[in-house]
């Protein structure tokens, strides 16, 4: 008996198709690509994708789950389920848990978290510096070897250069990639929101765009002096992206994410100091997101990620300047990118496909991101013409922080399928 | 004309109308304060709590006093900022309030917002006594019905506003108040005390204190807080007094009729001279006095009374 996916658009960027056609899936690996009307019987399973796009399951490069230590904020196992509902197979889970993961315990904890609980793949990334820090490496060998797939200090930018460059030569000689949460931290100090017309109509703290390009700058330096493989997560500033692109003609080894809400929101959300909109990097002005979109069309930023940051309601329902940073991500992903970037003439279909599914995996090395025959069948299928309105109803996630509430978003990933197995169907979670 | 809005959270957004009304309103309460039994009965029965997060015995007291003149029940709470880190802590104290009755609470607090926050989630309105570096809409009434009292007017004024622009929710509430007047506003300070894009609010912004002054009608002169010398955002107090502090020779360069305002405390000899200060062309007491009779004319416009000024 097999799963079948009859009758959507196929876009498999890694093998470049784009066409009309159905999936088999048996035993959780894609069996084969055709025209399989005959072949179908009455045991199968079928899936209608008529009018649908079918992708390879999406991964996001960049997510919290909060598991170890937070898990009023989120777990593995809400994490993994708001995924599935947001149309992805994969996430990787970045390692600002508490404690944090900067071990081998640490990276197969969670590993055996996502087996016992999870919904969709995780992928640990480990700590660049113990505890991040950023005072001592972290052991990154032994992460590295026990299956964390790439390294990081996201949320505490690692601020000395001696030691980000000994992180990024440890993470050459374990061929891994470095993710950089890119921050001065002194000069972002205190800030809370970009600085610019509306931090100071507010009143509130801004981080200048400045504070993100010096240390592109300087992680780009350091990378290039150590043959190393830099990914700077969340770009927001029109200057990191010009920076990236001149290291790219050098061929330096560096490639770049965008989120939805730095494509979606301008810093002019702030006002109203509604602290779903407080997040770190924070929302640019108007030219920041023409050239993120510039860098997404040229091909300069190849990769789309959610950080998807899960905080409790009660955390954000205070003063701004008190709130965490983060929005709640992983749900309306797709539908967001969609409209800025699809609908908005930015990518074309199968550039936009590749940067949620085969440009992610490769950079990290990562299983999946493709529809290959005898790959696991992790498979995405979407209605660009379903349209809801954002609400927590059905939210997946423990964090309710998400600024799009009551927005009217088109085209929603229908059903996610992880392995053969079917986790997301008619945009219900299921297991 | 009544007032329409629940709250006063700031000048930025209300109209020239609205700005009028209240500076209408404030003159019969200047009245009131000048009697010898300073005691209507418009707001018995009314209760106003001042929660201030941030200590200000000015201001707080000037609503007390505003509240009382007009026989409102008046409570102050003096909640510190450290603890009450947390804002269910300002919804829960909101809440609470509500639910004793509480027709009005005055705001004053370090974090910018914090009054929209919780006008959000209280029936009673609000007014914001200051938050973070944001408004001190208050403040900016005080100012301009000042100015007007001794100009006449408000349009066509050159305003020059000195000081720590950045920190400055004073500032800020002039700015708004001021350009929907249709006055001209210029601030001056220290580059790292000015906040970036204030020609796109449609404020010139000086750096140097000569070409600020040049032709004003009024300067207001910002309270420098001391402790941002330590933060290092100017080099020593003794450099901030002789280039930015306001003085007798500086003056020459403002109209000859020109009006000194400070929202005080003053330091003296750094921020302005002594002989500045206590001029007659300062209006720093009178300001007080005035920011009274603006808070008792805010009171009562939001307890339902109508601009006609019978307060009687
Ligand atoms: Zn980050």
């Amino acid at each position: 008996m097999a799963l079948y996916i009859k009758g959507g658009r196929v876009i498999d960027p890694a093998n470049g198709i784009n066409k009309i056609a159905d999936i088999k899936i048996e035993e959780g690996l894609i069996a084969a690509i055709g025209d399989f009307a005959g072949a179908i019987t009455e045991a199968d399973e079928v899936i209608d994708a008529t009018g649908k796009l079918v992708t390879p399951g999406l991964i996001d490069i960049h997510c919290h789950l909060r598991e170890p230590g937070l898990e009023a904020k989120e777990t593995i196992a809400t994490g993994t389920r708001a995924a599935a509902r947001g149309g992805f197979t994969a996430v990787c889970a970045m390692p600002n848990t508490k404690p944090v993961c900067d071990s081998q315990t640490g990276v197969e904890f969670i590993y055996n978290r996502a087996q016992a609980t999870g919904l969709v793949r995780v992928y640990p990334i480990g700590a660049i510096t113990k505890g991040s820090d950023g005072q001592e490496l972290a052991e990154m060998a032994d992460m590295a070897a026990c299956g964390a797939v790439a390294f990081s200090d996201d949320g505490r930018p690692v601020p000395r250069s001696d030691i980000m460059r000994l992180g990024l030569q440890y993470a050459q000689m374990v061929d891994k990639v470095i993710i950089s949460h890119c921050e001065d931290p002194e000069l972002a100090k205190d800030g809370v929101m970009h600085e610019g017309y509306w931090s100071t109509v507010l009143g509130l703290r801004g981080i200048p765009a400045a504070a993100e390009a010096i240390m592109v700058a300087r992680d780009i330096l350091l990378a290039e002096s150590a043959g190393a493989k830099l990914h700077i997560a969340h770009v927001s500033t029109a200057r990191s992206v010009e920076l990236i692109r001149q290291a790219q003609w050098r061929g330096v080894n560096v490639t770049g994410e965008v989120c939805p809400h730095h494509l979606a929101l301008t810093d002019a959300a702030v006002e109203g100091f509604h602290t779903a909109t407080k997040v770190n990097p924070p929302l640019r002005s108007d030219k920041d997101i023409e050239a993120l979109r510039s860098a997404l069309n040229d091909g300069t930023l190849t990769i789309l990620a959610t950080d998807h940051a899960p905080h409790t309601a009660e955390e954000k329902a205070c003063e701004y300047n008190y709130a965490p940073f983060g929005i709640s991500g992983l749900e309306t992903a797709w539908p967001l990118f969609w409209r800025e970037l699809v609908e908005a003439g930015v990518m074309t279909l199968p550039s936009f496909v590749a940067a949620l599914t085969v440009a992610p995996a490769k950079r990290l090395g990562l299983p999946g991101g493709t529809l290959s025959v005898g790959a696991a069948a992790d498979v995405t299928v979407i209605d660009p013409e379903h349209t809801e309105t954002v609400t927590l109803e059905n939210w997946q996630s423990k964090g309710k922080n998400t600024p799009f509430v009551g927005q009217i978003l088109r085209s929603w990933p229908v059903t996610t399928i992880v392995g053969g197995r079917v986790v997301m169907r008619d945009r219900q979670v299921i297991g | 004309m009544a007032w329409q809005h629940k709250d006063l959270l700031g000048l930025r957004g209300l109209s020239k109308q609205e700005i009028e009304l209240i500076l209408d309103t404030a003159a019969p309460m200047k009245d009131i304060i000048g009697r010898d039994i300073k005691k209507v009965p418009t707001l018995r029965g009314k209760s106003v709590i001042c929660l201030f997060y941030e200590a200000s015995t000015r201001t707080r007291t000037s609503f007390e006093l505003a509240g009382k003149f007009m026989s409102a029940d008046t409570v102050n709470i003096a909640a510190s900022s450290s603890s009450v880190v947390k804002g269910e802590s300002l919804i829960d104290t909101g809440k609470t309030l509500d639910a004793m009755g509480t027709d009005i609470i005055v705001i004053r607090h370090a974090a910018s917002g914090a009054p929209h926050l919780l006008a959000k989630h209280v029936k009673a309105r609000v007014i914001n006594a200051g938050d973070g570096a944001h408004e001190h809409p208050t403040q900016g009434l005080l100012d301009m019905y000042t100015i007007r009292e001794r100009k006449g007017r408000l349009e066509g004024l050159t305003v020059t506003i000195l000081g720590d622009v950045l920190h400055s929710r004073v500032a800020r509430s002039n700015i708004w108040g001021l350009r929907t007047m249709g006055a001209d506003v210029r601030v001056c300070g220290p580059s790292t005390l000015l906040p970036p894009e204030l020609a796109t609010i449609g404020v010139q912004a000086f750096t140097c204190i000569e070409e600020a002054l040049d032709g004003a009608d009024v300067v207001n002169v910002l309270r420098l807080q001391l402790e941002r010398q330590k933060k290092g955002l100017f080099p020593t107090i003794r450099e901030y007094a002789r280039q930015f502090g306001l003085n007798q020779e500086r003056l020459k360069r403002c109209k000859p009729d020109v009006l000194v305002l400070h929202p005080g405390p003053m330091n003296r000899g750094v921020e302005i001279a002594d002989d500045v200060a206590d001029a007659d062309f300062a209006a720093i007491e009178e300001q007080v006095t005035n920011g009274v009779a603006v808070r008792m004319a805010i009171l009562y416009l939001m307890m339902g009374g109508s601009g006609s000024g019978a307060v009687h």
